[in-house]
This record gives C-alpha cells, structure tokens and sequence, in this order.
C-alpha cells in the first residue's frame, strides 16, 4: 500500500467536521476531491495522521447568487462549475478557467474549494479568486471570518488557514454593465499545470473607454500576482496597441519567475508579456459586444 | 484505527469487505475483488490507466481511497460489455487499432464511454481534449480517435435508421 497510515473519519456535518479538525490539530487533515491530497500522500511527501473526508458535506455542495455575489460551496466540483450556466452568466472568466484544471476525469472529482486552498502557484481558480479579489468564507469550532483574496495567499501552497479551519463557501463579486473578462494560459500539453496565466477582467463606460478593470498573473511568483498600477494606467482609457504595450512592458519589468525544469525565468518573462497582451484585447474586444 | 467496512457495487455485483482506510480503491478493485481489467500505472493520477465510473462520472481509481466509495456504484471495464457481446465503442478499437499492448485501454474506454454519453457529437478536438488525460505508449493516439469518431458515427446511423 502506497501511502502511510492514517485514521479516517466522514463527519456528516459541517459541525462535527470542525470538532474533528479542532481535536485532531496538527495531525489532521481534510480530504475535498483528493486530486491534489493522494498524490502527495501515495509519494509520501504528506503523512497525515487523520483523514477527515468532507464529501458527505452535500451544504457545502451549491452555486448560488444574489444580485452582487456569486456563492459556490467549498465541495462543488470543478466540473459542475464549469458546466453551471448560472457561472456562466454572473462571471464567466471562472468557466473559462476552470476548463483548464488537469482533466475531465480530475474535474470530476476535484472541488473548487481543495483548488483554492491547496494554494499552486499556477493553479487557474487561485489565480481567478485573485482577478476578482473574491471572498473566502472559513470556519472553525469557535468563529467564523471572511478574508480577502488579496490577503488569503501567503506563499507557495500556504494560506492563511490554520490547522482547525475549514473553507466553507467562496463568493465572488457579479460585475454588472459592459464588461469582459479574458483567461489565457501556457502549458506544455492540454491539462498540465500552466507554465504562466493570465486572467483579466474589465468594465468600459459609454465611450468604450475603461472604468474598472483587474489583471492578476499566475505561475510568476510564489502566489498570484496583482497588477495593481493596471487601473490607474489604464483607467478612462481605450485599449489601444499603445496602451497594452505600456501594460505589457510594466509586467515585463515587475514579474521576477523562477526558472525550473518546465521553463526559464526569461520564457516565462516573455510569457507573461505575450498573455498579458492577448487578455487585455480579448476582454476588451468582449466588453465592447 | 483498524479496518473499516466497504460496501460497494461493482458491475452489478455487490461486495461487503472490511479494509485498511489506506487501501486504494484501485488495489481494492484489483486484489480485494479480483477484477485485474482495472489497471495501474503511476498512481498519482497522469497516466489515466486506472480510471473507472464512479456513480455516474469517469473517475481515477488511484486518487480515491476504497472507504470512500462505501455505498458507491462503479462500473469498470469488466462492466462494459453486455453477456459476451463487446460495445460498439470496443469493437471499433479492435477495429481501427486503437490498441497495441492494451495497458491503457482499460481506462480509455471507461472515460470514453462516460464522456459519449454526456456528449454523443464532439469534434475532434474535444475528443483529443478528453484523451489528454491518459497516456498511450505504443499507439501514438491515431487508431485511439480514429476507433471514437468512428463509434460516434455508427451511433449517428444508427439514429437515423431508427427515425
Ligand atoms: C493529472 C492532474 C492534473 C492536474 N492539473 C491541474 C491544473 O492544471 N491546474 C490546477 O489548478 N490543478 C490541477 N490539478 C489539481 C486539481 O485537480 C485538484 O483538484 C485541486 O488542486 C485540489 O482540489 P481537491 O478537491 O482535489 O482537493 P484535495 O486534494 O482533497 O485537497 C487539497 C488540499 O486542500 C485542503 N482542503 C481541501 N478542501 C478544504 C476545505 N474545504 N477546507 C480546508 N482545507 C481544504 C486539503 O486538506 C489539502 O491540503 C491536477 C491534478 C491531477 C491529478
Ligand atoms: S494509475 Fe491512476 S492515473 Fe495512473
Ligand atoms: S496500447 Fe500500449 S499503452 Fe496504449
């Protein structure tokens, strides 16, 4: 047998999950899709003393959405995201993503929430939650807390959560008016991990110029990065080939990738100019209809 | 904690065996239920060789612990074909050479089948996209997507004679 030992519990519900978590400590672990967490654990580079297997969670198996906020449950599959029509129409740049998670045959397994937590420097939903600085919902036994995305990613696969926490539910803000979002990645084959990503959404006024806009980049840094000084570059501007140079040489000059088996800090570099550019005609080509 | 029971289904037939909580459902599949048709090459979830149909949804059988499908109903290759008689899907493998040694076949068809139930016409890219998640050494992928569009157009006629 493969991995190590370990205590396997199935809570039934979200309350009993958190008294495991909170009475297991360092030595417990939750199991969403498994997708990321058995692989590690049949290396044996994790040996978690206890399981705690959430999919008997069906509370925390939904999409749902209010005027502002698109709501999906930590357990929802990230082939039932892609798939939802509701994802589709409230914040189309999480389907566009999440078809590029590994596979069919991982999406079908693997949650939305295990993606986020698991925290991959190039995982697409990370990069996504950054795009649109979501809102994780987390629990433990004695609170419940909501953090930003800016603030959730600490560095590579760390987050903020502690030992006894559990991620419950991610919301996303619903851009209302003209608006168009792009996702665009590198890898290597169809259903690798993205060598670098880009995800970009944005809103134009009347005049076809941008009133707000995100742009976050993955796979160049320890966590999703943030192009804070898009908005102010390009607020009340149209996307002209200039104006998405300008961009393009701003990331170029600010990203500092790693160079790995996979491809060099230069590639990546090179990379994250050549997507930046395509995300931001893309998804103003799109919100102009 | 020692053995846990598993309740499962598995083509039909129902298996009640207490394991390890470790135990993979693939080894559990293999060497619990003797059903070898299921096979395992790297065991983190690339090479796609042991992918079965868990509840309804082509799965990896390596990434999945066997008390997890407690209640579960898993069809594997053993399940696909019907009193002796191969599906259309398998026939069109012998058929184009879709194999040679027959290492990842076993997976291949598992999700093949699942994902032409969900999605009777694909194009050919979204084949290619959904073989993406196994890994072939020996056939180079032709007779593979060759064997799928030809399955698919069987089923188109197949649907017109009916009408
Ligand atoms: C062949 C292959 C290719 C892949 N390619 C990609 C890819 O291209 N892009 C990509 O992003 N991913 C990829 N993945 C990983 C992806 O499939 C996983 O689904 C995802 O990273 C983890 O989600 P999960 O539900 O499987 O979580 P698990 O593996 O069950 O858990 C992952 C981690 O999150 C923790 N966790 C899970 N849920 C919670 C929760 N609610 N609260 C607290 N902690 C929690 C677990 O304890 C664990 O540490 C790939 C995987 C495989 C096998
Ligand atoms: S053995 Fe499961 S994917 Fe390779
Ligand atoms: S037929 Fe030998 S690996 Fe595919």
């Amino acid at each position: 047998m493969k991995p190590a030992k370990f205590d396997y519990y199935r809570p039934k519900d979200v309350s009993e999950a958190l008294s495991l978590l909170e009475s297991s400590g360092f030595d417990g672990k939750i199991i969403a899709g498994g997708q990321s967490l058995v692989p590690i654990m049949n290396m044996r580079l994790a040996t978690p003393q206890c399981l705690i297997d959430i999919n008997s969670l069906h509370d925390l198996n939904f999409i749902d959405s209010d005027d502002q906020t698109l709501k999906i449950g930590t357990m929802t599959r990230q082939n039932t995201v892609e798939t939802s029509e509701l994802v589709k129409s409230q914040c189309g740049l999480v389907t566009e993503a999440v078809a590029h998670i590994g596979h069919l045959q991982t999406r079908n397994r693997g949650t939305i929430g295990g993606s986020i937590v698991h925290a991959d420097p190039s995982a697409e939903l990370p990069l996504v939650l950054m795009a649109l600085n979501g809102t994780l919902h987390i629990s433990s036994e004695e609170e419940t807390r909501t953090v930003k995305a800016e603030d959730f990613f600490l560095t590579f696969l760390t987050t903020d959560m502690m030992p006894n926490e559990m991620l419950t539910e991610i919301h996303l803000p619903i851009w209302k008016g003209r608006v168009g979002s792009s996702f665009q990645e590198v890898a290597r084959r169809h259903g690798d991990f993205a060598l670098v990503a880009a995800a970009c959404q944005l809103e134009l006024d009347a005049h076809d110029k941008i009133s707000d806009i995100r742009l976050a980049l993955g796979g160049v840094e320890a966590i999703p990065l943030l192009i804070e000084d898009a908005k102010e570059l390009l607020a009340g501007e149209k996307i002209t080939d200039q104006a998405v140079q300008k961009i393009a040489e701003l990331v170029g000059s600010s990203v500092e990738p790693e160079s790995d088996l996979h491809a060099s800090a230069t590639y990546r570099t090179q990379l994250a100019k050549v997507l930046t550019a395509r995300v931001l005609y893309q998804a103003y080509e799109r919100a102009k209809g | 904690m020692s053995l846990t029971e598993v309740n499962v289904t598995i083509n039909g037939k129902s298996y009640s065996e207490w394991v390890e909580p470790r135990m993979l459902l693939s080894d559990f599949i293999r060497e619990t239920c003797g059903l070898t048709g299921t096979h395992v090459g790297c065991e983190h979830g690339v090479c796609g060789a042991c992918t079965i149909n868990m509840d309804g949804l082509a799965v990896r059988s390596c990434l999945i612990f066997a008390v997890q499908a407690d209640n579960c109903e898993i069809t594997t290759v053993e399940g696909l074909a019907c009193s002796g008689e191969l599906t259309a899907l398998q026939k069109n493998f012998i058929e184009c050479h879709g194999l040679q040694c027959g290492f990842c076949t076993a997976g291949i068809l598992m999700s093949i089948t699942d994902f032409l139930e969900k999605n009777p016409q694909p194009s050919v890219k979204e084949i290619k996209e959904t073989l993406s998640g196994h890994l072939c050494r020996c056939t180079g992928y032709e007779g593979i997507v060759k064997a799928v569009e030809k399955t698919v157009q069987d089923n188109n006629k197949e649907v017109l004679q009916r009408s």
